[in-house]
């Protein structure tokens, strides 16, 4: 967060450069995300994030459309923006992509990638490749370290990574190839991916495995060794219905199968 | 030995979705808390013994019986879901797999305290886990498990899923708060305390994703069966997530007072040829502990007794090939970066460390510069306005007590004596850098 803004400055923030695309559409939206909220200032976040997926960064023209629909100044929003390490000043790339670099990840082989992707895609931390394609940025612990080490694309989980492995997929990107996140969707562009944080869903939640294979490791032990918790009185049907739900007879199936990883390094 | 609850139905097929939600039984405890007063959700919740996931272990229902009914304010539920702390990574997975058991855990938690609406704030860089999330509950918005007068029983509910920007302090509660209200994430000074004048100054309950999720269980196994479960003080069923050095790292949840043996052995051993050096018991704020600390059971009062805390059960093991000073030196780097820079022990204190820190491991340290560290840490804890700088402090004067020695050979040595490629994961591929 800016109070200790320790990222590289090296190049100038630009300020309005008159090309902004913020429209009325945009202006309507972003009422319609204030309507969300008992009180309308609870919506700056996302309206931010909106900002982020209309302009490719925080613009002056952003900031000013939040203040206007919320009745703040702009110091204000600003004040707000250069707090949260999500919202750039600086435009960014088609694809966002981070490698976490906090200790389990760095320790497990993210600071070597890191170092490799600076010199493959020659570009510093929090920087953009020539051609536009490509921010990358070192993040910190993303709630994935059983996959480390970890990097994102747009904020999507690219788990058990290696050097090779990372340079190969910031090519694919590049090159336009059709890049799938291991637990999420296929990619989209970072713009794409601001605008579902900011609360429009793209429909692609169905894309995807419910998790890695870390995530179950736990329970595919316990389904091995036929291990559950005790028996509660959960057994026993719900008493009556009032307004049933959709409730399908079929029996579970299993998805064993269907979820796979490419980490053969933690093959059992 | 392992105890599946929460994780249960993540190998269903598209286990993200109500209706496979619904085949494994889920909703049917919503049906059931609808059909009891709220007062007695709530003593069911204090029965079980569910204390708080989030790190604190605040006994669950004991915080909603503060919210004072009477009250004419509305009254908020505030899901924690910004899991941000390092080596944390349970709320995710949880999130990212079965949606509803959370979204469940939400509408009966919220009318165990009579919430009008309830927010789902989830940290921002997590795309996909925050598809499904908005998915849930518009599919439990449409199945009328939200709404105006749900199941027919005239209770109100409104659910909204809430992304953040990037922002460690935004899981501290209050700010958090202040964050969910549209402004730059800074603690509040308490009191008052949020089940008082909370957000918008209205009575608010803020309880992690884990807490929330485990409530449907409970409603539906009874407060009895939950507690059957665990140790004395610490009940139930929970998430540990194994990450590092070990051969199958992933979720394993298993009762309350599992020991770090018994799991990394679950988790298939140390990696191959390698031994346990140093570990987190919950996240990188909570003291290292070290191969001495293999028997404690992994609940409240087990980690406490060995001078650390359970946390977040996020245990990140590390061997032998990892350098403490290095491990210390980047979570501090971390804490420099999150430090909302609201009061000056955290704000000016953690650079300090970091400078301190970062001599050190290249050599140019000096005993005296250990001395001054445990000095600075001293200053900071117990000093500052919220955990977190606690939190900052915790890894270095833990790791000063245990490993003292290998500080002192990076001045013998004049610099890092580990080789940092040994302990990546493709350190036997033969790949470098
Ligand atoms: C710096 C800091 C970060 C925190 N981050 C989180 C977090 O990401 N998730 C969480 O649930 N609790 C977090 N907490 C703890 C919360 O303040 C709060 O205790 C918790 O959400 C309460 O929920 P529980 O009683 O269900 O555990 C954090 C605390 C501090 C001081
Ligand atoms: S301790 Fe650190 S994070 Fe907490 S209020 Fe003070 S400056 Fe902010
Ligand atoms: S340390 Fe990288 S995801 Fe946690």
């Amino acid at each position: 967060m800016s109070t200790v803004n320790d990222h590289a400055t090296s190049h100038p923030v630009p300020y309005s450069t008159g090309d902004s695309k913020i429209t009325e559409t945009t202006i309507a939206e972003m009422r319609e995300l204030a309507a969300r909220y008992p009180v309308g200032r609870s919506a700056l976040l996302p309206m931010l994030h909106l900002v982020q997926s209309v302009e490719g960064r925080v613009t002056p023209e952003g900031i000013e459309a939040c203040a206007d629909v919320l009745g703040l100044t702009g110091a204000e929003v600003s004040a707000v923006a250069t707090f949260y390490t999500m919202y750039k000043r600086r435009p960014v790339g088609e694809y966002h992509v981070g490698v976490c670099t906090n200790t389990l990840c760095a320790v497990m082989g993210g600071d070597l990638i890191f170092e490799r992707l600076k010199r493959h895609l020659d570009v510093g931390n929090d920087e953009t490749t020539e051609d536009g394609k490509i921010t990358l940025e070192h993040i910190e612990c993303n709630a994935a370290c059983d996959y480390a080490p970890v990097m994102t694309v747009n904020w999507e989980f690219f788990d058990d990574m290696t050097p090779e492995s990372a340079t190969q997929l910031v090519d694919d990107l590049r090159e336009g190839t059709e890049v799938k996140s291991p637990r999420g969707a296929t990619i989209c562009s970072w713009r794409e991916a601001e605008r579902v944080l900011a609360g429009f869903p793209d429909g692609r939640a169905d894309e995807g495995p419910t998790g890695g294979k870390a995530s179950l490791a736990g329970l595919r032990l316990a389904r091995e060794r036929n291990w559950t918790a005790p028996n509660g009185n959960g057994g026993a049907p719900a008493p009556l219905d009032p307004v049933p739900g959709p409730r399908p007879e079929d029996q579970p199936g299993r998805e064993s199968q269907a979820v796979h990883t490419d980490d053969s390094r933690k093959e059992d | 030995m392992l105890t599946p609850v929460l994780s249960d139905n993540w190998d269903q097929i598209n286990a993200w979705q109500l209706s496979s939600y619904q085949r494994t039984g889920g909703y049917d405890a919503l049906r059931t808390a609808l059909r009891m007063q709220p007062a007695d959700v709530v003593t069911a919740v204090k029965d079980s013994g569910l204390r708080g996931r989030g790190g604190a272990g605040f006994p669950t229902g004991m915080k909603w019986s503060f919210i004072p009914q009477d009250n004419p304010k509305p009254k908020y539920l505030v899901v924690n879901a910004d899991e941000s702390e390092p080596g944390t990574c349970k709320d995710i997975p949880l999130m990212m797999a079965s949606p509803h058991t959370l979204v469940e855990g939400v509408i009966i938690s919220s009318y165990a305290i009579r919430a009008s609406v309830a927010f789902i704030y989830v940290r921002g860089e997590v795309l996909h886990v925050i598809r499904r999330l908005q998915q849930a509950v518009q599919e439990a918005k449409d199945a009328g498990f939200i709404g105006t007068n749900i199941l027919g029983t005239g209770y109100d509910l409104d659910v909204v899923v809430h992304a953040g920007a990037g922002a460690y302090i935004c899981g501290e509660e209050t700010a958090l708060l202040d964050s969910l209200e549209g402004r730059r994430g800074q603690p509040r000074l308490r009191p008052p305390f949020p089940a008082v004048a909370g957000l918008y100054g209205c009575p608010t309950v803020i309880n992690n994703v884990e807490s929330i999720a485990s409530v449907p269980a409970i409603i539906k196994n009874g407060a009895d069966w939950f507690s059957s479960m665990g140790t004395e003080k610490s009940k139930g069923m929970t998430l540990y997530s194994l990450s590092g050095h070990v051969t199958r790292p992933g979720q394993y949840e298993a009762p309350m007072g599992i020991t770090l043996r018994q799991l990394i052995d679950l988790a298939g051993g140390v990696r191959d040829g390698h031994e346990l050096k140093f570990w987190t018991p919950g996240g990188s704020s909570t003291p290292l502990l070290t191969a001495e600390h293999l028997d404690v059971p992994l609940d409240y009062e087990g980690v406490g007794s060995v001078g650390s805390m359970l946390g977040t059960k996020a245990l990140q093991i590390f061997d032998e090939t990892t350098c403490v000073v290095r491990a210390v030196l980047r979570w501090t780097e971390f804490y420099k970066h999150e430090s909302c820079g609201k009061c000056t022990p955290c704000r000016e204190g953690t650079w300090w460390l970091v400078q301190i820190l970062e001599r050190l491991e290249h050599g140019k340290g000096t005993e005296e510069d250990l001395v001054t560290l445990l000095d600075l840490c001293e200053n900071i804890t117990g000093r500052s306005f919220c955990a977190l700088a606690d939190g900052a402090t915790a890894p270095i004067s833990s790791s000063i007590q245990h490993f003292k020695d290998e500080y002192l050979a990076h001045f013998a040595e004049g610099g890092c004596p580990f080789d940092p490629m040994a302990s990546t994961v493709f350190a036997t591929a033969g790949a470098n850098a």
